[in-house]
C-alpha cells in the first residue's frame, strides 16, 4: 500500500470535482440554444408566409385583386395586353388532381386492403419497401416516365391526344401519390382490433364483408385523412406536369390537350428570362401564394379528419 | 336427425365465397399494379439510358451534341450541394428534435411548434424555392450559389428529419435516462452520452432517407434559378452550380429524342445515388437498431 499518498476524503473529492458553477450553466444554456434551433421550423413558416404576403401585395398595386382571382384569361407573355386571371391556372390543377385522384384512391385503399385483410406477413414484407421505392422515385424521373413513355402509348391509342395533355401527367401523378394512400390507410386499417374483425367471422362473415363491413368503417377517418394528403400533394407536385403537361393555360374542361397548372406557371417563369422586378417575375409569388393556400387548406382539413373523427379502440 | 342442412348453407355461402375470391384477385391486381409500373419504369430508364452510360458520361460537360454530353458538373454539384445539407439539416433536425422530446414543456408554444412542424412537411417543395429566391438568393445576396441551394433544401427537409430523430429518441427506454440520473449525470450528460448513442442508429437512418429525398429534388433548383448548362466544376461553396436533377430535366425538355435517351442515362445514375444511399440506411437501421 503506498502509505504515503497524500489522503483525500470524500468529501474533498466531490468538492474537487464539482466545477458546478460551469455545468449548472451549461446545463442552462443548452436547452435555450436547442430552442433557438426549434424556432428555425417556426422561422421558416415565417418566412415562406411573409415572403408569399409582400410580394403578392407588390403584384397586387400593378395588378387589379378582382380581375386576378375571376379573370378567366391567363396571358402574361402578352406584349400589348398582359391579361392575370388565375382561374385557367387553377382549373388546370384541378384537372391534374381530379385524374390523379381517379387513379389513386380506388388501386391505394384496393392495395391497403390486400395488404391489411388478405396478404400473409411474408408478402406484405416483401410489398412494402418495393411500394417505398416507388414513393422515393424522384419527380423528375417521374415527368421523364410521363413525356416518354405513357404519352406516346395514350397516343397510339387515342390519336387525338396532343403530345402535351392533363391526362398522361395526371395518370403518373396518380402512380406517384398510391403509395401515400396505400401505406397511410393500410397502418389506419391495422390498428383496428383483430377482436372486432373475429366478432364478424364469428358470425359468418367472409373475409370480404369483414373487410368492407367492419375494417373499412372503422378505418374510415384514417383513409380520408390519407386521401387528402396525397390530393394535397398531387395540388403541389410540380416537375411531372412541368415536362408533360404543357404551358397552355386555358379555361375549359379538355384533358387532351396542353394545359397549365399554378407549379408549372412558377418553372415556366423561373427557367425563362423575366427579369427581376418585372410584372411578371412578381405574378410568380401570387401564384405561389394561391398553390400555398390551398395544400395548407388540404392539410389542415387532413388533421381536423383524423383528429375529430378518430375512433377510439 | 341434421340439425343443418348443409345443401341450403352451401348455397346461401357460395356467391359471398366466390364474390370474396373474385375481390381479393381485384385487390392482389391492384396491388401489383404498383410493382408492374416500377418494373416497366425501371426497365425502360435501363434499356433507354445503358447506351450513352459510359465512364466519359461521368467526365465530360453538358453539350449541344447529345454523344459528347456527360454530367461531370452535375454530379460534383449535387455531392457539393449534399456536403452543405447534411450537415445543416441535420443540426438543425436533430436539436429540434431533442428539444421538443427532452425538454419541451408541454404547453401551446410546444404545441405550435409541433402544428407548425407538420404543416411544414406539406407546404410543395416549389414555394420553398420561392422561400430560396426570396430570402437567401436575394435578401442575404448568396445569389445562385451552392449555399443558397444547399439551405434552401435543409429547409425543405429539415421536417423529415425532425419527425424521424423524434421517433429514434422517443425509442430510447426511460430506463436509461432514469439509471443515467441515478449515477449523478445532469441532463444535457444523459442526453450527450446515453440518449443520442442509443438513437443515433434510426436518426441517421431517417436522415439519409431525408437526404435521397433532397438529391433527387428538383423544383427549388429550378425556381432558384441555378443553371443547365455549366463548363466548370464547383470550386466554393459560394459559386455557382448545376446538379444531376437539373441536368436531367433539362435533357428532357429538349425536343430531340437522342436527348431523352442521354437524360435515361442520367437518371440512371441518380436511381443508382438513391438506391446505394437506401441500401445503407437499410443497413444500419438493421445492424445497429436495438430494440429494448
Amino acid at each position: 500500500m503506498a502509505m504515503n499518498e497524500p489522503q483525500i476524503s470524500v468529501q474533498e473529492l466531490i468538492a474537487k470535482k464539482s466545477n458546478r458553477g460551469l455545468l449548472a450553466f451549461t446545463e442552462k444554456l443548452i436547452p435555450k440554444i436547442l430552442l433557438l434551433i426549434a424556432t428555425v421550423s417556426v422561422l421558416t413558416t415565417i418566412g415562406i408566409v411573409f415572403t408569399l404576403i409582400f410580394e403578392t401585395i407588390t403584384f397586387f398595386t400593378e395588378v387589379n385583386v378582382f380581375s386576378f382571382l375571376t379573370g378567366t384569361e391567363w396571358y402574361p407573355f402578352a406584349n400589348s395586353t398582359p391579361t392575370y386571371g388565375i382561374l385557367p391556372l387553377v382549373v388546370g390543377t384541378l384537372k391534374i388532381t381530379a385524374i390523379a385522384t381517379l387513379v389513386a384512391v380506388p388501386i391505394g385503399i384496393a392495395t391497403a386492403i390486400f395488404l391489411s385483410e388478405y396478404a400473409s406477413d411474408r408478402v406484405r414484407r416483401f410489398i412494402k419497401p418495393i411500394l417505398e421505392v416507388l414513393a422515393g422515385v424522384p419527380t423528375i424521373v417521374y415527368g421523364f416516365f410521363a413525356l416518354t413513355f405513357v404519352t406516346p402509348i395514350l397516343r397510339s391509342i387515342f390519336p387525338e391526344i396532343a403530345i402535351f395533355n392533363a391526362i398522361s401527367p395526371g395518370i403518373v401523378v396518380g402512380i406517384m401519390i398510391i403509395p401515400m394512400i396505400a401505406s397511410l390507410s393500410e397502418d389506419a386499417m391495422s390498428s383496428v382490433p383483430n377482436a372486432m374483425r373475429d366478432g364478424a367471422y364469428a358470425l359468418g362473415a367472409t373475409k370480404l364483408e369483414v373487410a368492407i363491413k367492419i375494417v373499412l368503417p372503422a378505418a374510415l377517418s384514417g383513409i380520408i385523412a390519407s386521401t387528402v394528403l396525397a390530393i394535397s400533394r398531387a395540388i403541389g407536385e410540380t416537375m411531372i406536369v412541368a415536362v408533360a403537361a404543357g404551358s397552355t393555360p386555358g379555361f375549359d374542361w379538355d384533358v387532351t390537350g396542353s394545359i397549365q397548372t399554378m407549379t408549372a406557371y412558377i418553372v415556366q417563369v423561373t427557367t425563362g428570362d423575366a427579369g427581376y422586378g418585372t410584372t411578371i417575375y412578381y405574378s410568380i409569388y401570387a401564384v405561389g401564394f394561391t398553390l400555398f393556400l390551398f395544400t395548407l387548406a388540404m392539410n389542415m382539413l387532413a388533421q381536423f379528419i383524423s383528429k375529430r373523427f378518430r375512433e377510439e379502440y | 336427425m341434421k340439425y343443418v342442412n348443409h345443401e341450403e348453407v352451401a348455397a346461401k355461402t357460395k356467391t359471398r365465397l366466390t364474390k370474396n375470391t373474385i375481390l381479393k384477385g381485384v385487390f392482389a391486381a391492384a396491388t401489383s399494379f404498383g410493382l408492374i409500373v416500377l418494373a416497366i419504369l425501371l426497365y425502360r430508364i435501363v434499356t433507354q439510358g445503358s447506351e450513352y452510360l459510359s465512364f466519359d458520361f461521368f467526365t465530360s460537360f453538358a453539350s449541344r451534341i447529345p454523344e459528347n454530353s456527360g454530367i461531370k458538373a452535375a454530379i460534383q454539384g449535387s455531392i457539393y450541394l449534399m456536403l452543405v445539407v447534411a450537415p445543416v439539416s441535420m443540426f438543425l433536425g436533430v436539436g429540434t428534435a431533442i428539444y421538443l422530446e427532452e425538454y419541451a414543456k408541454k404547453n401551446k408554444f410546444t404545441n405550435f411548434i409541433k402544428v407548425n412542424i407538420s404543416n411544414l412537411a406539406g407546404v410543395p417543395s416549389v414555394v420553398f424555392g420561392l422561400l430560396g429566391l426570396t430570402i437567401f438568393v436575394r435578401f442575404f445576396d448568396l445569389g445562385i450559389s451552392i449555399l443558397a441551394a444547399g439551405l434552401t433544401m435543409s429547409l425543405l427537409i429539415l421536417p423529415i428529419i425532425i419527425v424521424a430523430s423524434q421517433e429514434a429518441i422517443r425509442a430510447v427506454p426511460n430506463e436509461l435516462r432514469e439509471a443515467s440520473f441515478a449515477m449523478g449525470a445532469t441532463r444535457w450528460q444523459t442526453i450527450l452520452r446515453v440518449v443520442l448513442p442509443a438513437s443515433i442508429p434510426g436518426i441517421l437512418t431517417g436522415s439519409i432517407l431525408a437526404l435521397s429525398r433532397a438529391i433527387g429534388e428538383t423544383a427549388p433548383l429550378v425556381v432558384i434559378g441555378i443553371p443547365t448548362i455549366l463548363m466548370f466544376t464547383p470550386d466554393s461553396i459560394m459559386s455557382t452550380f448545376t446538379a444531376l436533377p437539373m441536368q436531367i430535366f433539362d435533357w428532357t425538355k429538349r425536343p430531340q429524342v437522342t436527348f431523352h435517351d442521354v437524360a435515361a442515362a442520367g437518371i440512371i445514375v441518380l436511381m443508382g445515388l438513391l438506391i446505394i444511399m437506401n441500401s445503407i440506411a437499410v443497413f444500419i437501421r438493421n445492424k445497429y437498431q436495438k430494440r429494448y
